[in-house]
This record gives structure tokens, sequence and C-alpha cells, in this order.
């Protein structure tokens, strides 16, 4: 099973809105996976400011004199805003890398869950509706989002092992299916310096994606690449800065539907995700063809 | 007409049991279909705000007539045994698994294995069904306005599928008796799937399964018949290196 949702605004009026309406998408899709969610918000990148979305078991210590720490060791502003067990920690662009670095030594037991100009992924184990509120994802304010609640198979019931995953800066990965060769494309993928947290396929399937990019493919290359590299079952939606993509796998059993109007373009495992979106009676909706890359930009 | 704009009392004067779906479960719903006998006078169901539930009206087994108002999910009118079940809207994957006997039809488009394992019965679809429309069918007729996705008709093994629009990858792979008319384009047939001969009985099988479909501007003529070539019936020597 597994639940899948996305959101692009085409409306800006919408804008204030989407925290709330990505939540009522994805709590309507529970029954499809009690064990973890999560939801990465794209808010309109600005260009002189990147945010780290880091994570910690034991977020009392860690985020306590952060920000003045981490500012110190990479000599730039830092500033950090803690959620629950995540923080968001806002820098400059180009300090981004050496952040990363500098966090390692200074609060080894922190976790990134992703990186960029515009995005910020929070996911935790519990229902959809416990991780939207410790977050408060609903007052959220963005141009685009996803998310999953994970029903999980292929590895355990963790913070790290649920959904989005990071894929690069400003790209994050969800995942409906299993995937039967995530082992063998694992190891290929530690052999080519790859580093990875968990057991868990859909990180496979994401560090594929940033391996391909970083061999010089676009998103594009990279998620046709799945079509023929990855065995098993997939429909995978990825968000980027601009937008999101979509793909199935060419046996096309994980479901997938899609509805467009003039203020906005969704997607959910099931059409019910849907039904609360302003005009979705008048709306187009479909089911995405299978091998078939789709993407919706700004 | 849209069920939100019809008053109490034109619902009264149709006679129609109405049954909202934002104001009461599912089960409520299904239970009270069930507890339907021969000869009921509850003969016409309205059913609104479906909002993509799944199993909405499954296993009914008497002749009523029943119109869901909008969208719905997974497994719809499944194991349906008589009664004609109308969704003014789209179906989510499996509507009519194994239907028995009576009628389904759905306005918008089926999602995935559409009739699948079907016994009999009538499904049309006014739209597009999706990947593995009537797989495994064993008596069921289904005909489809639009087109189908890949893997239709897979194992099928009676009934008759009529598309008026395009077929997908691997038509009718390892099918047995079932019979499949394409009127549009096959993107590729499955194996043991063959073109066959449209005879006299299979343009009066198809014209009348267009004419109980509401179907009308469309010949029979125009169908190409598929079939089982019959080469996987039994075991054959050649094909031991597979096993």
């Amino acid at each position: 099973m597994c639940g899948i949702v996305g959101l692009f605004l085409k409306d800006k009026a919408l804008e204030p809105k989407l925290g709330a309406m990505l939540s009522e998408m994805l709590i309507c899709l529970t029954d499809r996976g009690p064990d973890s969610a999560g939801i990465a918000i794209y808010g309109a990148a600005t260009g002189n400011e990147a945010k780290i979305t880091v994570q910690s078991p034991k977020p009392d210590r860690d985020f306590r004199g952060l920000d003045a720490e981490l500012a110190k060791a990479i000599g730039a502003p830092v500033s950090v805003a803690v959620k629950s067990t995540h923080a968001v920690i806002r820098t400059t662009p180009d300090k981004v890398d050496t952040a990363r670095e500098a966090l390692q030594t200074l609060r080894p037991d922190i976790r990134i869950m992703g990186a960029g100009e515009a995005v910020e992924i929070y996911k935790e184990v519990g229902l959809p509706e416990a991780v939207v509120d410790r977050f408060d994802v609903r007052s959220m304010t963005g141009t685009h989002g996803i998310g999953h609640t994970r029903m999980a198979t292929e590895s355990a019931v963790t913070t790290m092992g649920a959904h989005p995953f990071s894929t690069g800066a400003d790209q994050c990965l969800v995942h409906n299916g299993s995937l039967s060769n995530h082992n063998n494309v694992r190891r290929e993928l530690v052999r080519d310096g790859m580093k990875f947290e968990t057991e868990n396929d859909t990180e496979v399937a994401a560090a594929y994606l940033s391996n391909r990019m970083a061999h010089g493919k676009n998103l594009g290359e990279a998620l046709e690449g799945t079509l023929s590299d990855l065995d098993g079952f997939f429909t995978f939606v990825v968000g980027t800065k601009n937008g999101f993509g979509v793909v199935r796998d060419p046996i096309a059993c994980k479901p997938a539907v899609m509805a467009e109007t003039d203020q906005y373009v969704a997607f959910g495992s099931e059409y019910r995700a849907l039904t609360k979106l302003p005009g979705i009676d008048n709306a187009r909706v479909w089911e995405p063809e299978p091998a078939t890359v789709y993407f919706w930009e700004h | 007409m849209p069920a939100n704009t019809m008053s109490k009392a034109e619902r009264d004067q149709g006679h129609a049991r109405v049954f909202d779906l934002s104001q009461h479960s599912l089960r409520e719903l299904n239970q009270a279909l069930h507890k339907l006998t021969p000869g009921s006078n509850e003969t016409a169901w309205e059913v609104l705000h479906p909002k993509g539930s799944h199993s909405v009206a499954v296993g009914v087994d008497q002749p009523v007539s029943i119109d869901v108002r909008g969208s719905v999910g997974y497994y719809c009118a499944g194991m349906n045994d008589g009664a004609t079940i109308t969704v003014h809207g789209s179906a989510g994957p499996g509507v009519g698994e194994n239907m028995m006997s009576g009628s389904i039809v759905i306005k918008g488009d089926a999602s995935q294995y559409a009739g699948a394992t079907g016994r009999g019965g009538l499904l049309v679809i006014e739209g597009n069904a999706s990947s593995r429309c009537g797989i495994s069918m064993k008596g069921i007729d289904i005909v489809v306005h639009g087109n189908i996705g890949h893997m239709s008709a897979f194992m099928a093994q009676s009934g008759n599928l009529v598309v008026l629009g395009d077929a997908g990858d691997a038509l009718g792979d390892s099918i047995y008796e079932a019979r499949l008319f394409v009127r549009g384009k096959v993107e590729s047939l499955g194996a043991d799937c063959i073109a066959k001969e449209m005879r006299p009985e299979h343009l009066e099988l198809v014209q009348g399964l267009l004419d109980k479909a509401g179907v009308t501007g469309v010949k029979a003529s125009e169908f190409k018949r598929y079939g089982s070539a019959r080469k996987l019936y039994n075991f054959n020597i050649d094909n031991a290196d597979a096993y």
C-alpha cells in the first residue's frame, strides 16, 4: 500500500493554503499507510537564502545554541527555527556544503532531511494527522508540495525510513510500491561512492536519481532510467524546486490519479484524496500512463 | 440531473430511496442493500456524495436500480447479482469485480482491472478503462466506449469484450475462450492471442452488445475479432526449457 499526494499551485491566491490542502489530502489516505508520514513543502526561493532541514532524536540537546555555534564554524549568519524533532537552518546559499560538514562534527546525531533554497522536509513515525499536527504543516505557505503515508514492507518503521527522501538540492522522492533489486542497486551505488542511512528500498531509488544526476543526467533522464534499472513496483512522485514529476513502472499496478484545473495540478494515490480540493467536480481527472515521465513546472 | 440540485419533493416523487454518504456510513448503505428481499418495493436507490469511497454497493443480489452521483473508489458494485448500477462519475480499481448478473454503467472512466473475473451481466464503461480490463473474465460482457489499457483480457476465459477505441499492449495474453472485439488499433497482442475472422454470428453478437450498451452510430462491421490460438492449452515438449 502506501499513499502519495502532490499539489502544484498555479493560482497564487491558494499559496497560503498549501499546507492545509496538502494535509487534508494526506490524512484522507491514512488507511493506506499508518506507520509513518512525511511532507515536503516548497516555498518561493529568494536566491539569497538556503535552508537545511535537520532532524534529531534529542532536539532539546542538539538544537540548543546551534545557531551561534554553526555561524561561528562557517563564518556566516545562521538562524535555526525548531519544529518538534526537526529544525530548519537558514544561511547563505554558498555556505550549505560547509554547514553540512560542520554539522557532522558539531551535532553527530543530527540527520539531514533535505536542503535547498525552497524545500523543507518533515517526516516522522505516526499517523499522518499526528505528523501534520507535530510540524504544524497546515499553517505552511508554499507553491507546491508532496506527501507520503507509509505502510512499511521493505525496512523498519523509523524516522529515517519514512518518506520523502532527499535526492539532491531542492529535490525529493516519495514512493508507493516495493523494489526487488534494491540490494544489488545499493551495492553498485556504494561502489560509486553513495552513502546510505537505512536498508530501505526507496532510499536506493533516491540515491539512484542523485547518482545519475551527478553523472550529468537531468532529472527527466534520471527518471527514465528508473524504468530500466529498477525492478519492482513503483509510482514515484518527485518534488523539484519548480514543480513535481510523476513516473509509474510499466506494469503500473500501484494506483495514481491526477486532477488539473486553472488553479492547480494535483496527484493522489486515490481519487478520494482529491475530493476536498476546490473545483474538483469540474477538474480534468485522469490516470497517468505507465512508463511515462510527467512534469509540471512553474 | 446532478443530485444536489434536486429538491426533496422531486426525490420523493421519483420514489428513490436517497442515501447520502456524507451523512451515513458506507456500511449502513451496504447493509441496507443487503437486507433487500425478493419483491421489495424499494427498487430505486440514489447514493449521494460518494467522494471516492471504496466498495460502494458491493454484493447487491436483488434486481434494484442504484444511481451513484459522483466518483467512486475501489471495488464499486463488486459481485453484483442482478442490480442495475449506474455511476455518474468515474470508478477506481476493480469496478464490477466478479459480477454475476445485472448491469453496471460507468459514465466516466474506469481504473485498472474493471470487470475482473466477472461471470455474467453487462459492464459498460462510457469513458476509458485503464490496464487489465476484463482480466480473467469468465462470462461477463464488457463494452468500453473509449480505450483500454495494457494487459486487458489477460487469461480471459469466456464472455465478450467490445472496445470502441484502442487497446494497449499485450491484449488477451494467455487467453482461453473469451472473444475480444476492438474497433481501433491494438498496440500489441499477448501470447497466444491472434486476430480472427468476423463471421456473421460475430457481427450479430457485437451488434446485440452495442444495442444493449446504448451505442449508436457504430457498426459491428467496424470491429476486428481477437481470440485464442489455443497453442498454450496443452503441454508442448518444445517448451520444456521454459519451465
